[in-house]
């Protein structure tokens, strides 16, 4: 019976937990988990046949199309920018170095209508470049192009600050010893960076990749709302919303919802994967572990 | 400077500020640029016209609320999932990112519907008189999701790494649990506590995309600064657009840098205390998953 008074004493009483518990899960099933199961509640409200229907839409699926080419061209770009950036500022010292990772955070603070603003500015017909894009027939607002430049400009920062605190914590030694072993930095980055990061990478790529495919502000400003032209899903949503097409709506939701889901799966296995590599290196080289 | 050995560096950092330049830098100067063909006083004028007054005060206020409500109810969260177990905590711990993965436009529709006077929730409060949607409470409420898992990602490595010594010496020294909690572990988690409070702040002054479906966008009452700017776009205001523009791209700049420098804040107290793996570990779950 000595155990619980043992426990007491760096533990808060039983109905303390139990309150605290409750009222945190409560909080999350409002906030969180209702929604969630609204979205799909609405979408199936009127039968599998209506909500099969509504996504087989030509403009859903053209809007699908649409979310998925713009989340895949803007993988690669992501992916070079974001580890480019990460090596410079993990690898090397050198001056003004907080000043590029706040820079590099800025896409994260500014509001999504002001980066849409912003590139209408430069693009648009009134903007800088309007009178020269206009006499060479070049459209880049309410079109493609546009839409793809914001979404690079929104998940810019995912990939590097993901893999800044991993390369900075996994240190120098490795990529030295490769050099000074006689490898070309092509190499080194291939048979040592590469391997030693590929979780966080993947990490970040997720992460850079949900957000991509669910922005909704800047692209929406850019966009100029053309049907089955320039929608994507989120866009998609807004407008059949709008229309009081509530399935619809719901339905094009739903597979957002769905990719949402995807994404917090993925991230969790990622997550696990990571930690569960970098205790292994914890205790296998305990001694070479530097900050 | 010392001899480099490792390669790339001047490849790695020149695309870097170059892409960084190119894509970033030189578009929000060209916003700058649209703005400050505006004198001062026309500049002035924008910026403190009645509806922009009546809309920062919405935006903020809505926002501080929203803020708020996330560091009272994440700091219960943050402090459940890391100290006490529960079925189905790991599902729970996953949930928390949701918001940053669901698309705000999906947020939108959905809380819309929910908190409508015929929607799940909205039908349980109107016998009370209390509406939600197409007020601006309902703005509070999509603010709250959209901002929710930043103080708990922020403060759960933090309360992670807290020993348990230092709890187990105040209870010897014969504090009492409120004690030890009010004295030893909250200052350990203020920082960390603001720094969630400032992220998730600043993502909620930006938001437009879960707003507009439940805020009812009334001028004056309900429209955020985002929807101002975008209705002055609507009415090929370009220039008034871009000054409201401007004055909220300097507050998040602040923003961010009140961000980071609480996050440095928090890495320099916990390295000097000797636990120097919490400071990466504690500043980049929020900040990676900052704005998703």
């Amino acid at each position: 019976m000595s155990a619980p008074t043992l426990r007491m004493a760096t533990a808060e009483p039983r109905w303390v937990r139990l309150t605290l518990t409750a009222v945190g899960l409560g909080f999350l099933f409002f906030f969180l988990a209702l929604p969630l199961l609204a979205v799909f509640v609405e979408a199936l409200s009127g039968g599998w046949s209506a909500y099969l229907g509504a996504l087989r839409e030509p403009e859903a699926l053209y809007a699908m199309g649409l979310t998925v080419f713009i989340a895949l061209v803007a993988l690669p770009f992501n992916i070079f920018f974001g580890v480019s950036a990460a090596w410079a500022i993990a690898k090397f010292d050198f001056r003004g170095k907080s000043l590029l990772i706040t820079l590099i955070d800025l896409p994260f603070a500014v509001s999504p209508v002001v980066v849409g603003l912003v590139f209408l500015l430069i693009f648009g017909a009134q903007g800088v470049f309007g009178p020269w894009l206009m006499a060479h027939d070049i459209k880049i607002v309410f079109a493609l192009p546009g839409m793809i430049i914001v979404t690079l400009f929104i998940t810019f920062p995912f990939v590097a600050r993901e893999l800044i605190p991993l390369m900075q914590a996994q240190g120098r030694e490795e990529e030295e010893a490769a050099i000074s072993l006689g490898a070309t930095g092509f190499q080194m980055f291939i048979r040592v960076t590469l391997p030693n990061i590929k979780w966080g990478l993947l990490y970040g790529v997720i992460l850079a990749n949900a957000r991509a495919m669910g922005e909704f502000g800047a692209v929406s400003v850019v966009s100029g709302h053309i049907r089955g032209e320039t929608n994507t899903l989120p866009l998609h949503v807004e407008i059949l919303y709008n229309e009081y097409n509530a399935i619809g709506s719901f339905a094009a939701a739903s597979v957002l919802a769905l990719l949402a889901l995807v994404t917090l799966i993925a991230k969790t296995v990622v997550h696990w994967r990571m930690r569960q590599e970098s205790e292994m290196l914890d205790n296998a080289l305990p001694a070479e572990k530097t900050e | 400077m010392k001899n480099r050995v490792l390669p790339g560096f001047g490849l790695s950092l020149g695309c870097t500020l170059v892409y960084l330049s190119l894509l970033i830098l030189l578009p929000l100067a060209g916003l700058l640029m649209t703005a400050s063909s505006l004198s001062l006083a026309q500049f002035w004028d924008i910026a403190s016209g009645e509806r922009a007054l009546a809309s920062y005060r919405v935006t903020f206020g809505a926002s501080l609320l929203a803020a708020s409500i996330n560091a009272v109810f994440g700091l219960i969260v943050a402090w459940v999932l890391v100290r006490y177990s529960f079925p189905g905590k790991r599902l729970v711990d996953s949930l928390v990112d949701l918001p940053f993965a669901l698309p705000t436009s999906v947020a939108g529709i959905t809380l819309a519907t929910l908190y409508a006077g015929n929607g799940w929730i909205g039908r349980q409060l109107e016998p009370f008189g209390i509406k939600v949607a197409f007020t601006p409470l309902g703005i509070v409420v999509a603010l709250t999701f959209i901002s929710l898992p930043f103080v708990v990602r922020t403060l759960q490595p933090v309360l992670e790494d807290i020993e348990p010594e230092i709890e187990e010496a105040a209870a010897t020294l014969g504090a009492s649990r409120l004690q030890t909690f009010r004295r030893v572990l909250l200052p350990a988690i203020v920082p960390a506590l603001l720094t969630g409070f400032t992220l998730a702040f600043s993502r909620a002054i930006g938001e437009y995309g879960s707003v507009i479906f439940i805020a009812g966008n009334m001028p004056l009452i309900s429209e955020i600064t985002p929807l101002l700017i975008i209705s002055k776009l609507e009415q090929y205001d370009v220039i008034g657009a871009a000054a409201l523009a401007c004055v909220m791209l300097i507050i998040s700049f602040v923003l961010l840098l009140a961000a980071n420098a609480l996050q440095w804040w928090t890495a320099n107290r916990d390295s000097s205390r000797g636990g120097h793996g919490v400071a990466t570990s504690a500043a980049t779950p929020a900040a990676a998953t900052a704005a998703a």
